[in-house]
This record gives C-alpha cells, sequence and structure tokens, in this order.
C-alpha cells in the first residue's frame, strides 16, 4: 500500500503527489497552509469538460483525493496504516470551475475507526466561495495482525 | 429512437474525443438511447490511485459518471442547451477488477423545466454485478425548453 510512503510524504511542508498516477496527471501538489493540508490542481488544457469551464469530474477527483490525503495525515505516526477507501461520495456543485488553479483541503467531521467522515470542500481565489463541496465516507481496512 | 437521439448518436464519438478531459481519460462513446447513454472507460495505468496493488482512482469513476448523465439529460431534454451538475452522488459498491475496462450507462428519469433527474451504473463487464451506482441533478436555464417535455 502507498499509505506509508504518502504519510511520510505528507509531513513534508510542501510537494508533489506524483506517487498517486492519477494526483499526477492532475499534476497535483500539496502544501501545508495554516496547519491544513491543501492540495492544488493547477490549471491545464486537459482538465476543460465545457468550454471555458473545469470538468466537474476532475473537480470531484480533487475532492475526493483531499479527503483521502487528510485520513491518511490523520492516522496516528509509526503505527500500521489502514487501506482508505471512499465508499460514498457526494458532490455539490455550486459555481462553474473557472480557468485557473483550484484549491481544495478537507475537514474531519468524524474519525472512527472503522468510517471516517469527512468534508471537502474546492475553490479557486478566494476561499469564502467555494466552486464545489463533497460529503465523503470513507472506510478504513485495517491489515491483519 | 427519436430524430434526436438519432442525431445525437452521430454526433457523440467525435463530440466525446473533442472534450479535452474524457479525451485525457480516454473515455468512449458506445450507444444511447432517447434518454440514456451508455461510455467506456478502458484501464490506464493513470487511472490508479495505489498502482502496487492496482487500485482505481474514484475520479475518473466520476468522471465517467458525470459524462454520462450530463449526455443522457441533454438527450432527455432534446436539445443543446448548457446545464451544469447540481450535485452528483456515487456509491462505491465494489472497486473495479485490475485492468478492467469500466462501462458507465447514465439514464435521465425525469426533465422538468429546470432540473433534470438522472441515475447510473457502472461496470467491469457485468451490469448485474455493479461497481458503482450513481444519483444526482442537473440544472437548466429556465425557460429554454423547446419540444414535447412539460
Amino acid at each position: 500500500m502507498t499509505s506509508p510512503a504518502l504519510a511520510t510524504l505528507l509531513q513534508q511542508p510542501s510537494g508533489r503527489l506524483d506517487l498517486l498516477p492519477y494526483a499526477a496527471l492532475l499534476d497535483l501538489s500539496f502544501e501545508h497552509v495554516d496547519g491544513e493540508l491543501q492540495l492544488v490542481m493547477p490549471f491545464a488544457e486537459t482538465l476543460i469538460g465545457s468550454p471555458g469551464r473545469l470538468h466537474g469530474g476532475a473537480i470531484g477527483g480533487l475532492l475526493e483525493l483531499a479527503g483521502l490525503l487528510t485520513v491518511i495525515a490523520t492516522q496516528p505516526e509509526g503505527e500500521a496504516l489502514p487501506r482508505v477507501r471512499p465508499v460514498t461520495v457526494t458532490v455539490d456543485f455550486m459555481r462553474e470551475g473557472a480557468t485557473q488553479e483550484t484549491r481544495a483541503a478537507a475537514s474531519i467531521t468524524k474519525l472512527g475507526r472503522r468510517v471516517v467522515n469527512v468534508h471537502a470542500q474546492a475553490w479557486q481565489g478566494s476561499r469564502d466561495k467555494p466552486i464545489a463541496a463533497a460529503h465523503i465516507n470513507f472506510v478504513l481496512d485495517w491489515p491483519e495482525r | 429512437m427519436s430524430d434526436f437521439a438519432d442525431q445525437v448518436s452521430a454526433f457523440m464519438g467525435p463530440f466525446l474525443g473533442r472534450v479535452p478531459h474524457n479525451k485525457q481519460l480516454g473515455l468512449r462513446f458506445i450507444a444511447n438511447g432517447n434518454n440514456w447513454v451508455e461510455l467506456q472507460l478502458p484501464y490506464a495505468p493513470h487511472l490508479l490511485v495505489d498502482p502496487d496493488h492496482g487500485i482505481w482512482a474514484s475520479g475518473p469513476i466520476i468522471t465517467l459518471m458525470d459524462t454520462a448523465v450530463g449526455m443522457a439529460s441533454m438527450l432527455t431534454r432534446g436539445a443543446f442547451e448548457p446545464h451544469a451538475t447540481l450535485d452528483l452522488r456515487t456509491d462505491y459498491v465494489r472497486s473495479p477488477k485490475p485492468q478492467a475496462t469500466v462501462t458507465a450507462r447514465g439514464e435521465c428519469y425525469r426533465m422538468t423545466r429546470q432540473i433534470a433527474f438522472v441515475r447510473g451504473l457502472a461496470h467491469d463487464g457485468d451490469p448485474a454485478d455493479p461497481i458503482a451506482h450513481v444519483a444526482g441533478t442537473f440544472m437548466f436555464a429556465a425557460s429554454k425548453l423547446q419540444g414535447g417535455w412539460q
């Protein structure tokens, strides 16, 4: 599993997420901003879904990765890490994604041992004007002891 | 099929190839009816989130399903009108098999003046054993509805 390598990577102040092929496809990097893990998706022509707008699927993918990585970064250090998999993802699209950088961050509503409830938001420019938000339920699969 | 659905059949394959993000992921048009669309996403290494275990990222599935149900709502609308996804819920029933081609079927089950209600499923070979279900809504500009819908 890539979780331990990811957990180590996410301790850095910033970095690229090429460890995850789909994140590499979206050209994602991360930064810790005021104690919060933020994902950064630079604009690229390949992200366009309809003329002048980002594809909702790319925004959904970004939100989900923000949730996933926030969950991985929250796991206690030095312990066996679970496999984290999304079971339900509900995305609300509030504004169209313009052809510019998009950021996403997630907060954990409830961190359980088996289920983690997460709220993720994506924005462009102004944090106060999210373009999309997702409610994600992750299930944790713990390695056999 | 309706004239519009026939028209869409001819147009959809080349259209899909011109949408940059769909092209980047490798989406293919398979078939459509009056209110449904079938698309495919063949396996590619860049679709994975965990290459060590061959586990797919879920973002590509969202893109696939969003595209399929979006096209289904346009078909049901009977016109090429701009519309936007309001929300989309995806339930991941199970992981796709490694290196599988994922097939998505999206349908629009109700069209109102402003809102298209859609649902769909994705499978990796057997529609009776899906990998994901989706439900969502699309929003149209209110006044432009044409054709035979209320």
